[in-house]
């Protein structure tokens, strides 16, 4: 097999429709064979580069390229199915709904003979390790696959078209710890049998440091600021301070938790008003959960929010009546449950992919029924002498938001309102008060409360923006604070670290902190043994 | 090379030789893992060629309309009730099934943009079990050519309110005189009634499938979700003459 | 194509039922008759007999009773809703049967509500038996391989269709996360259709970013630059000539007997 060689001559680029170039002035010459890491800030332009070598950046009237981006010598926009490309996401990575039709479309649109495709189809899933020994039949849905396995389907997809350079966009980004390893080894397996030239970017540099044989580190809007081997590069010294500074995930450094300032959100933050919580006491303090004693450890006889006993949990309702018939009856995915959430502690749920987490998760936080058992919410959550349904789940939306909050994994199925400081205000403007069941923030202080929190996030300057336009780590600061701006007392949040670069982990995980101490609960999904660390939390296993 | 889009142009025999600009340009090297992999097409920058983006897009948007659809049957199924009082005024709600062509064209720009995505979502429909039958993709195509015919109208240039209602209209209106006369789904209503229904369809054309999707086009461009789109700054023209 | 290739290709073991095996063009092909047929005259002749051979077939399609029930009763239903409807509002001929206020329901309004029933049955359940066992991806090669459709637009629909489960999924998410942010399901429903097209548009913008991404993995894997080859092949066999003349003689049927018990109803006239 072939590899090949890469040249950049002065190249830049600069997406249509923008004012900056994404890359400017790159010079850069990788040998046939070699194994490159690139990284970077956010917005460093790796994933341009990354489209740049795969042809498939679109020449379109208002962009515009300066300078060559040559593979063997020839531009590589004439070359489109010449280098592999795996992506980040694991389900838009998938094109057909076989896993053998899959693989085969690459080796379709090259033009191989249909007799070879097949050939080239099972050896390259026998590669990765999807082949026909491993169980998995050429007509398997791909639906049905994992993330990992879906990546690694993608590769032998790319392996299938015999390419001279292998590209991959933050592969593993979106994936769980097994699921990173496994299309690791696959990618090096397969880049060892075929000797292609590798270029991968990622952010958690541990995952692919000591297989590469270079370090490529790529700077915003402009070229490469550094270049060496992992080994030099990321040993302690000013070039792994930059890194660690500008949010890359440098192997060996776990970042320190960032605490917010004093005047940050607080969920206890006490509107101006005669609409006040019967929770509370006329001064205004909450009921004390978990005391600390002076060494740190907690009492465990905290006051119970959300309390479940024998529960059975199922991603789609059971039908009502006569439509139980009309179809399979749900399979719960977990059943005979006995979980109790305390005000003050934070929990983390864990276990392998596909035992129901999310869907414990969504059941407890009250938008999804439960397939059976019992779910109370107790009245030190609903509180004093108000008149709820115990089951959260019944709760009219206004209730359950100041109540209880979710952060889902994508921030973006959140974003309701057309700016940020609408984003936050929104919360505050229609919770409920419990006891006289109007409005418990007027316009003018949600919009207050809504203030307090740009400031409190950092996002002041982004007040006025489409919150979809935001960055990834924006995003995800957002989605937490608009959750925390109604001031629940139980918040839930799935893999709230998933694919966040290390500063926005840093804010995230202060934050989350903050709000234990101050006599909030945190329930987490998350595979990350840092943040559950850094929340001191109780680890709730599935299996 | 213009990639043209004549049916069988995808099944051409030979490559071609080379791209006019570079005319001195000689084959490449024989390959000898199989076929040449070059690609040939040189993209031209043609307002009216499809790229694959594109199409990606259109067949998606088409898609999810018919999640929408789905969602909608979920939701306003008992809505039949309302239009009991006055049976030609189910029409009203026909426009539910025709904004994808208005948007898909609002967001592609290119020569039968509105046709494709209305047919691909009439044949999600068809897949999905619709009550209609094969009929489905007849009224797909009917309702697809009407509002493309209005964009042809207008060349293909202006993309404004005024032409994204025109549009909805004429959708609305063949919607309607293809249920209440082709298909005649309707055989019991009166001449009048019939067309007092395509009325009504013409209306819900307007205000559904017209108005929504041109609204829906800024707000889309406004996320930024149409960056790789020829409308990435629909939320930045003009409503009017543009 | 000279050769033909009578082995499916590796990915695709042999379907279980007859319908499942035909060639969906062949289907489709079949089909277009009868639903003509059937457009063409509203009664009960015609819209009977199809209906009748459509059960007959369904023994042989594979669909399994409970899946059928459910999409057959949706069918059912709005089938019936429109008998009814017709046999309100439709003309008055022959006996009274019903008369209540302005409900009026006679003898001609009711044969009408029937035929109309009827010709919606039959024109939806041979539909549903065509379409439920057709695969997505034979059909885009059927498309494209026979027909000549282009390929870029048949293969990028079908990558699309893919993703209709998950973006049905993404729905449902959506509703749970706009709920957990405080959209609630009561209000008006002035404000219940605001937020029901705010869920809507939250759909769109996931569907066309995770568009955008397919695109970039189907460009990179050399897609849309022309000429490709098929590693599946889509050909026709003696069965799929047998179900087309089937089609068409059933609906040759349907209309001759129509016509020849006089109940045929020209919708056009």
């Amino acid at each position: 097999m072939t590899a090949a060689t890469v040249t950049a001559q002065g190249w830049g680029w600069r997406h249509a429709g923008r004012d900056r170039a994404a890359v400017a002035g790159l010079d850069l010459t990788i040998p046939p064979g070699q194994r490159v890491l690139l990284a970077g800030p956010s917005g460093a332009g790796k994933s341009t580069l990354l489209h740049g070598l795969a042809g498939v950046l679109d020449p379109a009237d208002d962009s515009e390229e300066t300078g060559r981006l040559l593979l063997d010598g020839v531009p590589t926009r004439e070359l489109r199915g010449h280098a592999g490309l795996v992506q980040q996401d694991p389900e838009t990575q998938v094109i057909l709904s076989r896993v053998g039709d899959d693989v085969a479309f690459g080796a379709e649109n090259l033009r191989v003979p249909p007799d070879e495709i097949w050939d080239r189809v099972r050896h390259a899933l026998a590669a990765v390790g999807l082949g026909e020994d491993e169980g998995i039949a050429l007509w398997r849905d791909t639906s049905r696959l994992s993330g990992g396995q879906k990546q690694r389907m993608a590769l032998a997809g790319v392996l299938a078209m015999r390419p001279p350079l292998v590209l991959l966009d933050e592969p593993t980004a979106n994936l769980d710890p097994a699921g990173v390893l496994e299309v690791r080894d696959a990618v090096l397996a397969v880049v060892e049998a075929i000797g292609a030239t590798l270029v991968v970017v990622e952010h958690r540099l541990g995952t692919w440091a000591r297989h590469v044989d270079r370090l490529l580190v790529l700077e915003p809007g402009g070229g490469i600021s550094h270049d060496g081997t992992p080994a030099a590069l990321l040993a302690p010294g000013p070039v792994r301070e930059e890194l660690a500074a500008a949010g890359v995930w440098v192997p060996g450094v776990v970042p320190e938790p960032v605490t917010p300032a004093p005047g940050g959100p607080r969920p206890a933050a006490e509107p101006s008003g005669p609409a006040r919580s019967p929770r509370r006491d006329p001064a205004g303090h909450r009921d004390p959960a978990g005391h600390r004693d002076p060494a740190g450890h907690r009492d465990p006889t905290g006051t119970a929010l959300l309390s479940a006993r024998d529960l059975a949990v199922s991603r789609h309702a059971v039908r009502p009546g006569w439509r139980r018939r009309l179809g399979p009856p749900p399979v719960p995915v977990q059943h005979g449950l006995d979980v109790t959430v305390e005000a003050g502690e934070a929990v983390v749920v864990t276990g392998p992919n596909g035992v129901g987490k999310s869907t414990l998760l969504l059941t407890l936080a009250g938008l999804i029924p439960a397939h059976a058992g019992t779910l109370t919410a107790t009245a030190a959550l609903k509180g004093h002498g108000v008149r709820l349904p115990d089951d959260p789940h019944r709760w009219p939306a206004r209730d359950l938001v100041s109540r209880i909050g979710t952060v889902f994994q994508e921030p973006e199925h959140q974003f309701v309102a057309a700016t940020v400081r609408e984003e936050l205000a929104f919360g505050p403007r229609h919770a409920r008060d419990h006891r006289t069941g109007t409005l418990r923030w007027s316009a003018a202080q949600a919009r207050g409360r809504a203030d307090e929190l740009l400031e409190a996030m950092g996002l002041t300057g982004l007040a006025e923006v489409n919150p979809f336009t935001l960055s990834g780590g924006e995003k995800r600061r957002l989605s937490v604070a608009t959750v925390l701006a109604t001031g629940p007392d139980v918040v839930f949040l799935d893999e709230p670290t998933f694919g966040q670069d290390a500063n926005t982990w840093a804010v995230l995980t202060g934050m989350l902190r903050r709000l234990v101490t101050e006599g909030s609960s945190v329930v987490a999904v998350t595979h990350d043994q840092d943040f559950a660390a850094a929340l001191d939390a109780r680890v709730v296993e599935l299996t | 090379m213009v990639s043209t889009q004549t049916p069988g142009s995808d099944h051409q025999a030979t490559p071609p030789a080379g791209t006019p600009d570079r005319p001195g340009r000689s084959r490449p090297h024989h390959d000898p893992r199989g076929p040449a992999h070059r690609t040939s097409a040189h993209r031209t920058s043609s307002r009216h060629t499809w790229r694959v983006v594109d199409i990606v897009v259109a067949a998606v948007v088409a898609v999810a309309s018919g999640v929408v659809f789905w969602a909608w049957n979920l939701a306003y199924a008992g809505l039949g009730g309302v239009f009991l009082a006055f049976p030609p005024s189910s029409g009203l709600v026909a426009g539910m099934w025709l904004f994808p062509a208005v948007l898909g064209a609002l967001l592609i720009r290119r020569p039968g943009a509105a046709l494709f995505t209305e047919l691909v979502a009439a044949a999600v429909s068809a897949l999905l079990g619709s009550q209609f039958g094969l009929t489905v993709l007849a009224s797909g195509l009917v309702q697809g050519i009407g509002a493309e015919l209005v964009f042809l109208l207008f060349l293909y240039r202006r993309f404004t309110l005024p032409v994204a209602l025109l549009a909805g209209a004429a959708a609305g209106v063949a919607c309607g005189l293809n249920e209440a006369f082709l298909f005649a789904w309707f055989p019991e209503y009166t001449l009048a009634w019939k067309w007092l229904y395509v009325g009504f369809t013409g209306i819900s054309g307007i205000v559904i499938a017209g108005l929504l999707s041109w609204l829906a086009t800024r707000a889309l461009a406004a996320t930024g979700a149409l960056a790789a789109l020829p409308s990435r700054g629909a939320h930045r023209e003009p409503a009017g003459r543009g | 194509m000279s050769a033909v290739l009578t082995a499916p290709a590796p990915s695709r073991p042999v379907a279980g039922s007859p319908m499942e095996r035909a060639h969906p063009l062949a289907k489709l092909a079949a089909l277009l008759p009868v639903t003509a047929v059937l457009v063409a005259s509203m009664d009960w002749v015609s819209s009977g007999l199809v209906l009748l051979a459509a059960v007959a077939l369904l023994p042989f399609s594979g669909i399994r009773a409970g899946e059928f029930l459910r999409r057959a009763w949706l069918l059912v239903a709005a089938a019936l809703a429109s008998a009814w409807g017709t046999a309100l509002v439709g003309q008055d001929t022959g006996r009274m049967l019903l008369e209540a206020g302005p409900v009026s329901v006679s003898e001609g309004s009711a044969l009408a509500g029937a035929a109309t029933g009827l010709r919606i049955l039959a024109v939806a359940l041979p539909g549903v038996i065509v379409f439920a066992t057709t695969d997505p991806t034979d059909l885009a090669d059927a498309l494209a391989q026979r027909l000549r459709l282009p390929a870029r637009f048949v293969l990028g629909s079908l990558a699309a269709f893919r993703l209709l489960a998950m973006l049905t999924e993404e729905w449902r998410v959506l509703g749970h996360a706009r709920r957990a942010r405080g959209v609630g399901a009561g209000g008006g429903p002035v404000r219940r259709t605001t937020s029901w097209l705010g869920q809507v548009f939250g759909l769109l913008v996931q569907a066309i970013r995770r568009a955008s991404r397919l695109a970039v993995t189907m460009e990179a894997r050399g897609f849309g630059a022309g000429a490709r080859t098929w590693a599946r092949t889509s050909v026709f066999t003696a069965g799929d000539v047998r179900l087309v003349l089937g089609g068409c003689a059933l609906a040759a049927l349907a209309a001759g007997l129509a016509l020849g018990t006089g109940a045929w109803n020209l919708v056009w006239a």
